[in-house]
C-alpha cells in the first residue's frame, strides 16, 4: 500500500510538475475555455447541445475584444480544476467565486460579477428576520460547493445546515418542508420563485456580502504560470465594464445589476 | 486542536487539517450506512434467492423482476425517487404517521441502499446455491434432514465458498457508491473529500481519501481470507491459500 | 402530458437526441471495456492461485489497489497523468508531437483495470469450487496444463462465475457515468444538464433509468441464455431443472 501511495504521489507530481511545460509565456492567439454547462442562466447546455447563458455571451464578447479565437469545452464540475491544471483548457468560466482558499491553487482574473444573495422561505413564514438568533434550530439549505455554504457554516452555527449537490435539490426540499430556509444567488432563486416555487415560497431578504467569506465575486480561473493570459483577460474585463459592452450582454440576461 | 485535525497537523498539510473532522465524520457515515444496509440487505437477499430457486412460478417472476429492476437502474435515480419523489407526498406520510422516516436523509439513504444491495446479493446467493450438484441435496434428503437442516448443514457451507468473494466485491462496491448519499445532504467519506476539494482545489486530498479506502478494503480482504480458509478447511481444492493456512 | 413528451422528444427543444447519444457513449464504453476487463481479471485470478509467491503478491496488491482506490482517482491518473507521462516519454525520445489521451481510451483503461480487480475475485471464487481431483484426472489423461484449463476447468468456472460476472457487468454499465468528468457525455451527463434546464428532475432521471433498465433487461436475457448454455448436461439443483 505504501508503494501505491508513493506511486500516486509521483503520478500527481508528474501531473502537476509537467504543467510547467505549458508555462511558456507565449502570445495568446487561441484560448480554450472550460465551463460546466449546468448553471443556468450563467452557463448551460441546451437540448440542441449548444452552450448558452450570460457567461457564454460575455466571454465570447471578450474574445472578440481581445482578438483571440476561443473554443469551449464542457466539463463536469468534479474534474474542472484537474483538467485546467493538466492543460486541457486554459481558463475556467463557470461562475467560480475567487475565494482566498482557492487562490492558493489557481490565479483569478478581475471579478466580473458580484451577485446579490437571497434568503427564501415558505410563504407561511411571517417574520422578515433571518439573523442567526432568529434562525436558531431551523434547517437551512444551500448548494454544497458554494460560498453560501461557507457563510452559513460560519455564522449560523445553531441552525442545521444542509448542503445539496445542486440548487434544484435544495429548492425541492424547501417545497417538501424538510427545510425552513434556502440561501443562494438571487437570480437562481428568482427563477425558482417565478416558476415552480410560485405557490410555496417567497423571498425573505438579501444577505449582505462579507468579503472575508464571500470573496470579491465571480472571476475566471487560470493556471498560476499563465500570468500573461490572466492580465490580458483582466484588462479586457475592465475595459468591458467601462465601455458598456458588459452592460450590453447583462441586459440580455438579467433585469438587475450583477456587478 | 481536536483529534481529527491531528493527522493534517503532523503531516503539515493545511487542507487535510482544515477538513480532517469532516472526512472523519464522513468515514463514520460510510461505515454506518454500509454496515446497516449490507446486513439488512443480506437477510432480504437470502429470502429472494430461495424464492427464486424454490418458490412458486409467480413469486419467482416477481423476484426476478425485483433483481433486474434494482440492479438495472442507477442507485442515484433510486435514491432521488425515494427521498425527493416520495418525500413530496408529505401530507400522506403524515396521515399514516411515517413522515419521521421519509423526512430523514439517513433513513431514506438506508432504504435505498438496502433494497439495492439486496438485489445484487440475491443474485450472488442464487448463483452460488444453483451451482451445487443436485446429488448433494438428494443425498441430504435421503439422510432424512429437514429443509432447514439441509440449508444450514449442506447448502450454505458449500454455497458460501462460491459466494464469499463476490459478496466481498459487493461490500466494497457499496462502500464506494455510498458517495451517492451526498445527493440527500449526507456526506460520506467521498462526499466530504469532494467538498474539501471543491473548496480548496487541492488534489492531494484525494490521495488521503484513497489511503483510507485502501485500508478499509485491505481489512475486508483479510477478514474474508480468514473466513474462506475456514470454509474450505475440509475440501481438497487446489487453492494455495487454503493449504497455506 | 404533451408538454412532458415534448421535453423528451427529438424536436428542437426535446432532449431525445442528447439522451440517445449519451446512451450510445454509455453502451459502447461498457461493451469496449468488458472483454479487456474480464480477460485481465482472469489472468489476475490465475496469478492469485499461482504457486509463485511473487505472482500471488502482485495479484493481491492489484485487487486491493484497484478495488480500493476511488474510481475517480484512477480515472484522473490515467487521463491526466498518463497523457503527460506519454508526452514526456515521447519528448525524451526526440519526438515533439502533442499527445492527448483520448477520453474514450482513458475511460476504457481505467474502468477495465477496475473491472479486472472486481472480476478476478469472482473468477477466484469459481476456481476454488473446482475440486483438485479434476485437474489431477486431466493430468492423468495426458492433457497439457493449457488444454486442461481450456477443456476441463474453464467450462466449469464459467458456469459458476456467471452470476457474479453479471453483477460486475451491471455495476460497470452504471459506473461508466464517471467518464463525464473527462468530457465524455454519457446518459447521466445529459440527464443532469436536462434537469437543470427543464427543472423536471423526475422526468429526466426517469428517462435515464428507463434507458439503463432497457440495457439491463437485454443483458439479463443474454446472461440467462449463457447460463442455460453453460448448465447444459449438468444435473443441478434449482431453477434450470
Amino acid at each position: 500500500m505504501r508503494t501505491f501511495f508513493r506511486l500516486a504521489v509521483i503520478a500527481t507530481g508528474v501531473a502537476v510538475g509537467a504543467i510547467g511545460a505549458h508555462a511558456q509565456q507565449k502570445e495568446w492567439k487561441e484560448i480554450r475555455i472550460g465551463t460546466e454547462g449546468a448553471y443556468p442562466p450563467f452557463n448551460n447546455l441546451n437540448a440542441r447541445k449548444e452552450l448558452e447563458g450570460f457567461e457564454i455571451d460575455y466571454m465570447n464578447a471578450l474574445c472578440d475584444k481581445m482578438k483571440v479565437k476561443c473554443t469551449w469545452v464542457v466539463q463536469d464540475w468534479d474534474g474542472i480544476i484537474p483538467a485546467l491544471l493538466a492543460g486541457k483548457y486554459d481558463v475556467i468560466v463557470a461562475g467560480m467565486n475567487a475565494t482566498d482558499e482557492r487562490k492558493k491553487r489557481v490565479d483569478f482574473t478581475t471579478v466580473y460579477t458580484r451577485t446579490p444573495i437571497a434568503v427564501i422561505a415558505a410563504k407561511s413564514v411571517a417574520s422578515a428576520d433571518f439573523s442567526p438568533a432568529a434562525l436558531k434550530g431551523k434547517a437551512i439549505g444551500t448548494q454544497g460547493s458554494t460560498i453560501h455554504a461557507n457563510y452559513l457554516e460560519k455564522y449560523y452555527k445553531d441552525s442545521t445546515i444542509r448542503l445539496y449537490p445542486t440548487q434544484e435539490e435544495a429548492n425541492l426540499d424547501l417545497e417538501n418542508g424538510r427545510l425552513d430556509y434556502v440561501v443562494a444567488d438571487k437570480m437562481s432563486l428568482d427563477d425558482f420563485l417565478n416558476n415552480k416555487g410560485k405557490d410555496c415560497c417567497k423571498e425573505v431578504g438579501l444577505i449582505e456580502r462579507d468579503p472575508a467569506i464571500h470573496g470579491p465575486g465571480t472571476a475566471m480561473a487560470v493556471r498560476k504560470e499563465d500570468t500573461a493570459l490572466r492580465d490580458m483577460i483582466s484588462k479586457a474585463i475592465e475595459e468591458s465594464l467601462k465601455d458598456g459592452s458588459f452592460e450590453k450582454v447583462r441586459v440580455k440576461w438579467f433585469k438587475f445589476a450583477i456587478m | 486542536m481536536t483529534w481529527c485535525e491531528a493527522p493534517g497537523y503532523w503531516l503539515g498539510h493545511e487542507v487535510l487539517q482544515n477538513y480532517g473532522c469532516r472526512i472523519a465524520s464522513g468515514l463514520l457515515v460510510t461505515i454506518e450506512l454500509v454496515a446497516l444496509s449490507t446486513t439488512l440487505g443480506c437477510a432480504i437477499a437470502l429470502c429472494i434467492a430461495l424464492i427464486r430457486l424454490k418458490g412458486p412460478a409467480w413469486a419467482r417472476g416477481a423476484m426476478a423482476a425485483y433483481t433486474t429492476f434494482f440492479r438495472g437502474t442507477p442507485l442515484l435515480c433510486q435514491l432521488f425517487l425515494i427521498y425527493y419523489g416520495l418525500g413530496s407526498f408529505r401530507p400522506f406520510w403524515q396521515s399514516v404517521d411515517l413522515w419521521w422516516f421519509f423526512r430523514e436523509p439517513f433513513y431514506c439513504a438506508l432504504l435505498a441502499f438496502t433494497i439495492n444491495t439486496a438485489a445484487y446479493q440475491a443474485e450472488i446467493f442464487r448463483g452460488a446455491i444453483a451451482s451445487l450438484p443436485r446429488g448433494q441435496i438428494e443425498a441430504a434428503k435421503a439422510l432424512g434432514l429437514s429443509r432447514f437442516q439441509l440449508l444450514r448443514l449442506v447448502v450454505m457451507p458449500q454455497a458460501l465458498i462460491v459466494a464469499l468473494r463476490p459478496l466481498g466485491n459487493e461490500l466494497i462496491t457499496t462502500i464506494k457508491v455510498s458517495a451517492i448519499a451526498s445527493l440527500v445532504t449526507l456526506f460520506d467519506l467521498m462526499g466530504a473529500t469532494k467538498l474539501a476539494f471543491a473548496r480548496s482545489f487541492d488534489l492531494s486530498i484525494y490521495l488521503y481519501a484513497a489511503a483510507i479506502y485502501l485500508a478499509l478494503v485491505e481489512i475486508i480482504r483479510r477478514v474474508l481470507a480468514l473466513i474462506e480458509a475456514h470454509l474450505t478447511r475440509h475440501s481438497a481444492t487446489d487453492n494455495p491459500h487454503a493449504r497455506a493456512l | 402530458m404533451d408538454y412532458y413528451l415534448s421535453l423528451i422528444s427529438f424536436g428542437p427543444h426535446g432532449w431525445g437526441r442528447p439522451f440517445l447519444e449519451g446512451a450510445f457513449v454509455t453502451l459502447s464504453l461498457a461493451v469496449a471495456t468488458l472483454p479487456f476487463g474480464l480477460t485481465l481479471g482472469l489472468a489476475i485470478a490465475l496469478m492469485q492461485r499461482s504457486h509463485r509467491r511473487f505472482a500471488r503478491g502482485f495479484a493481491t496488491v492489484y485487487t486491493t489497489v484497484f478495488r480500493g482506490a476511488p474510481e475517480l482517482l484512477t480515472l484522473y491518473i490515467i487521463y491526466f497523468g498518463l497523457s503527460l507521462g506519454v508526452q514526456s516519454a515521447l519528448k525524451s525520445l526526440g519526438f515533439s508531437t502533442q499527445f492527448d489521451m483520448p477520453p474514450f481510451l482513458a475511460g476504457m483503461i481505467a474502468l477495465g483495470l477496475v473491472l479486472a480487480a472486481f472480476s478476478s475475485e469472482v473468477w477466484v471464487g469459481a476456481l476454488n469450487a473446482i475440486p483438485r481431483g479434476q485437474r489431477e484426472a486431466a493430468a492423468a489423461l495426458g492433457l497439457h496444463r493449457a488444454q486442461a484449463f481450456r477443456l476441463i476447468v474453464f467450462p466449469q468456472i464459467m458456469r459458476i462465475a456467471l452470476p457474479g460476472l453479471g453483477n460486475n457487468w451491471m455495476v460497470l454499465l452504471k459506473e461508466t457515468s464517471l467518464v463525464s468528468v473527462i468530457t465524455l457525455p454519457d446518459i447521466m451527463f445529459y440527464a443532469m444538464r436536462a434537469n437543470v434546464v427543464t427543472k423536471e428532475p423526475f422526468l429526466m432521471f426517469g428517462v435515464a433509468s428507463l434507458i439503463y433498465l432497457a440495457f439491463s433487461i437485454i443483458s439479463a436475457v443474454g446472461f440467462g441464455v449463457l447460463e442455460a448454455r453453460s448448465n447444459r448436461g449438468h444435473a443441478m439443483h434449482g431453477a434450470a431443472r
